[in-house]
């Protein structure tokens, strides 16, 4: 009990600054709810990985509070670690006091990227140039896509490849760029419009969030997605003005940046006048759904954002819950089907249920639970391209899951899980026995023909 | 600070990736699961081998510097911080299944091991370990051992020091002792054994376990029943046992957690209740259904308001969960959780309840109160803030009444967390000064210098006993 207690008694004077900044923008709520129960341990990925407690929840914990505290310094070994969590947030659901883990993480490195005079020059310019120029601009986004269409479809890429050009690029940009997915230059309101009527009766008017990447690389998925939901009995409409979403910048220190996003967003779907904002990429809800959180300190946009947050849900949570399911089919000969949880996806939107209620539900189709289909696939937003040895590590382990499947089609529900996903079937030499496929677009597949 | 020549002589028997002492390192081993305690030590070490150990503990006795070794760190008594400093020995990396003996129904198991992982295992290969504490998914073998965990089959499995037959540990000066064995009878010299059973890590480092497996039961079945009355819930208890049926599970849950759970997991409690017992009992169907249906006739014999028997495995998880989200449901409540592990002989249950009833409004502090009705081992947990200062020492003032209220009742201080630092002071309460004296004396023999885990089991001073105020 606290008469025994010991608490270190060394304080600081805080001369160091990211000391300050930390000390200023760390949660002391969240920090004193973590009981140090250690419940959390078993569910994080880099704790399995490394068995060392600094690369845990708690420990992660325990080091901020220490900083809080004034009983340690944050040193270069700090922001090394807070930048190790792959921000999976597997620990919040298995934690019994629901501390904000993810909270406290971006607290964090928002305070470390404030600070930082690490960064080389290179990543500082294209930090600059992704965060602040490329995901806000869907007009550049759009611009990357052509340019990145044309360089697959001009032979430019055959050439890269084949001439040993990508060879100057670092291992895991290469293995990335392998598994590119044919990129458009149109996003989905250029192909489709902004409007789009239910089939059959009306059950409710949903807006899709379409995303900046999802725009670009999975643009047929979007499409995919606005006619699952008008098949099930729902109106889509996409508004025009909806930007990226900011989880990137949110995830890497640019609260600023993500506040602006989140503003511009809550406004267009605000006016857009639907029941549901529809999400169909994992980690973009996550940070769609904690809009509310992210613009709490905001007294004039508080409580729009409030109701944006209340009415985010993923497609496969709307559709089982509230939409007239088409019937899936599969016509060819019977495949194994298997899936990886996002975990944005999973832990944050708390929707696990819904995909694989789908998934059984696809006739001619056999469905193998994954083991640690819950654990991340080391994605975790550009973490595979930060910290690629971690990622790489975690990727194998996966693999072997993956490969005890023996599934042929491996399912998932966010683009950066699909990318990784499609990487590790490449790099573990399983592309003649399987393909990642998100599960939207499995779906579309094997609606009956004619609703197609 | 380690010494440099300690470190030096450390890395050439572990190799430098497993002795660290940098700041993240030691910041991050300086707790474990006991609120508002904290202390550094001077390094951490990962040993893979009982020959590491061995040959670490005659480098830590010639330099006397203290170890504490621990699995998790999710301990409720303080029993892993490092309060004199010293090295931290964490025995994740020991953490083998050795051997699963069918034919003398054992297993043999390194202490690093996790607890639910080695219990998937044995439930594989249709064997059944019974120590469930709540920890288990997080905690080690080891550690269960180190503080003779409990849990929820207490009543009818026993706790841990009923699974554990041998044992090979490593003693303060390097020695490697073997005791027990693949025996069910052993009477060659004290048990010693038993005693490092508990130990809480004070006489030896535990470095390898033979556990004793048991037959699984082949069915369950889980009720519930609800009291308006915590005498009448009690009597129940009392009652179940006096009939010759020792249920599997006999759980509690008061008037103030009934509302908590109910608050968090909307199961629909009524609200007005100021007791709920869950019961499960397991065995062969006929035997269970039988047993069930005389703790139904009990259970309203006794004046319970409704009963209900879960008819599917279903419902049986979804009584289950008003129990099983107690703690998760109080730790929400307020940054702080308390939960300790009063203990009185089942008949004084009531007793005990109605006692930290009247203890926590008298220090206007909340306890609820839930556990193990059938081993009388109950958890008052007090919701309070670190950072509150005063309400704080209203809460240890109330802690201190509670304990001394358990053993006026011919109860214990602690049932399953152990003493560790928390405890100590009130240690004396409970075995008296020559009790303590029998112990340290023990010790000493053990360990004359003091360096294993110092500062735990034994407080400078015992507490003065509080009178209490029975009005």
């Amino acid at each position: 009990m606290a008469n025994q207690a010991q608490s270190p008694s060394v304080h600081h004077k805080t001369v160091n600054p990211l000391a300050a900044k930390l000390q200023l923008r760390l949660d002391p709520d969240q920090l004193t709810n973590c009981m140090r129960c250690g419940f959390c341990l078993p569910a994080c990925p880099t704790f399995a990985e490394t068995g060392i407690e600094a690369e845990s929840p708690r420990g992660r914990i325990a080091l901020m509070k220490a900083v809080a505290d004034g009983i340690m310094e944050p040193d270069r070994a700090f922001e090394e670690q807070m930048n190790h969590c792959l921000g999976c947030r597997a620990c919040e659901p298995a934690c019994p006091a629901d501390v904000k883990y993810g909270r406290l993480l971006e607290q964090a490195r928002d305070a470390i990227e404030d600070h930082t005079e690490r960064h080389s020059i290179g990543v500082k310019l294209s930090r600059h140039a992704a965060f602040k120029k490329l995901f806000p601009n869907q007009k550049r986004m759009k611009l990357i896509g052509r340019s990145l269409q044309w360089y697959q479809q001009s032979g430019l890429q055959k050439f890269a490849r084949q001439s040993g050009a990508m060879k100057l690029f670092p291992k895991h940009m290469q293995a990335m760029e392998k598994i590119l997915p044919e990129a458009s230059g149109q996003g989905i309101v250029e192909q489709i419009g902004t409007r789009h009527p239910a089939k059959g009766e009306r059950i409710a008017t949903v807006a899709l969030f379409r995303g900046c990447l999802m725009d670009v690389l999975f643009t047929s998925t979007n499409r995919h997605t606005v006619d699952l939901l008008t098949e099930a009995g729902f109106e889509v409409v996409i508004p025009e003005e909806q930007n990226c979403c900011g989880a990137l910048h949110a995830h890497s220190g640019e609260a600023e940046m993500a506040r602006s996003l989140a503003r511009q967003n809550v406004q267009v779907f605000k006016d857009a006048g639907v029941e549901f904002i529809v999400s169909n990429a994992g980690g973009c809800g996550a940070l769609l759904v904690e809009y509310d959180h992210l613009l709490h300190e905001d007294p004039t946009w508080k409580e729009d954002a409030s109701w944006f947050a209340a009415h985010v849900i993923d497609i496969s949570e709307l559709l089982v819950r509230h939409g007239r399911l088409p019937e899936f089919h599969n016509e060819d000969v019977s495949i194994r089907i298997t899936y990886q949880d996002s975990c944005h996806l999973r832990n944050v939107m708390r929707t696990s249920d819904a995909p694989r209620q789908l998934m059984k539900q696809v006739k001619g189709v056999t469905y193998a639970e994954m083991k640690d289909a819950d654990r991340c696939c080391g994605s975790a937003g550009i973490y595979n391209l930060t910290q690629p040895e971690m990622a790489g590590q975690i990727l194998d382990h996966k693999m072997e899951h993956v490969r005890d499947t023996q599934a042929q089609v491996l399912l998932t529900s966010n683009p950066g899980c699909l990318l990784q996903m499609k990487h590790g079937i490449e790099q573990h030499g399983l592309r003649d026995q399987m393909q990642a496929v998100h599960i939207v677009d499995f779906l579309h597949d094997h609606m009956h023909p004619s609703r197609k | 600070m380690l010494q440099e020549e300690v470190k030096r002589e450390l890395i050439a028997i572990l190799g430098p990736t497993y002795v660290k002492d940098d700041m993240q390192t030691l910041v991050t081993h300086s707790y474990d699961g006991t609120p508002m305690l904290q202390a550094l030590p001077d390094a951490v070490i990962y040993p893979l081998t009982t020959t590491e150990i061995s040959d670490v503990m005659k480098v830590l006795h010639r330099h006397q510097v203290p170890l504490i070794s621990r699995g998790s760190g999710t301990n409720l008594c303080g029993g892993t911080v490092p309060v004199h400093g010293g090295i931290v020995m964490v025995m994740h990396r020991m953490n083998q299944i050795l051997e699963v003996d069918l034919e003398n129904l054992t297993a043999t198991v390194q202490p690093g091991l996790n607890t639910k992982k080695f219990i998937t295992h044995v439930e594989e290969l249709g064997l059944f370990y019974p120590p469930d504490p709540s920890s288990m998914s997080v905690s080690t073998l080891g550690g269960n051992i180190a503080e003779c965990s409990g849990g929820l089959r207490g009543l009818k499995y026993g706790t841990t020091k009923d699974y554990v037959l041998g044992l090979e540990a490593v003693l303060a000066n390097g020695d490697i002792i073997r005791t027990g064995g693949k025996l069910t009878k052993d009477v060659a010299g004290y048990d010693l054994t038993k005693l490092l059973v508990g130990s809480e890590g004070t006489l030896a480092v535990i470095t390898e376990a033979t556990l004793k497996l048991i037959p699984p039961p082949q069915y369950k079945k889980t009720m519930l029943a609800m009291y308006k009355d915590v005498y009448a819930a009690a009597r129940t208890v009392s009652s179940i046992i006096e009939s010759r049926i020792i249920p599997a599970t006999l759980e509690i849950l008061d008037h103030a957690t009934i509302h908590v759970v109910d608050d968090y997991a909307k199961l629909g409690l009524p609200r007005d209740m100021e007791a709920m017992l869950l019961i499960e009992q397991d065995g062969d169907r006929e035997a269970v259904e039988r047993d069930i249906e005389r703790i139904t006739a009990i259970c309203r014999q006794e004046q319970a308001v409704e009963v209900s028997v879960a008819q599917s495995q279903e419902e049986a998880l979804k009584l289950l969960t008003a129990r099983r989200s107690a703690f998760t449901a109080l730790a929400r409540l307020r940054p702080t959780t308390i939960l300790e592990d009063a203990t009185v002989p089942r008949s004084k249950i009531a007793d005990m309840v109605i006692a930290i009833h009247r203890i926590a409004k008298k220090y206007e502090v909340q306890i609820c109160t839930f556990g193990h009705a059938g081993d009388g081992n109950l958890h008052p947990t007090a919701m309070t803030d670190a950072r509150d200062a005063e309400e704080i020492h209203r809460v240890e003032a109330a802690f201190e009444e509670i304990f001394e209220a358990a053993i006026q009742l011919g109860g214990t201080i602690t049932g399953e967390h152990g003493v560790g630092l928390v405890k100590s002071p009130f240690l004396e309460w409970k075995v008296g000064a020559a009790g303590v004296e029998v112990m340290k004396a023990i010790k000493q023999a053990f360990d004359p210098l003091n360096l294993l885990n110092p500062g735990k089991v034994f407080a400078k001073e015992s507490r003065k006993r509080v009178v209490i105020d029975r009005g």
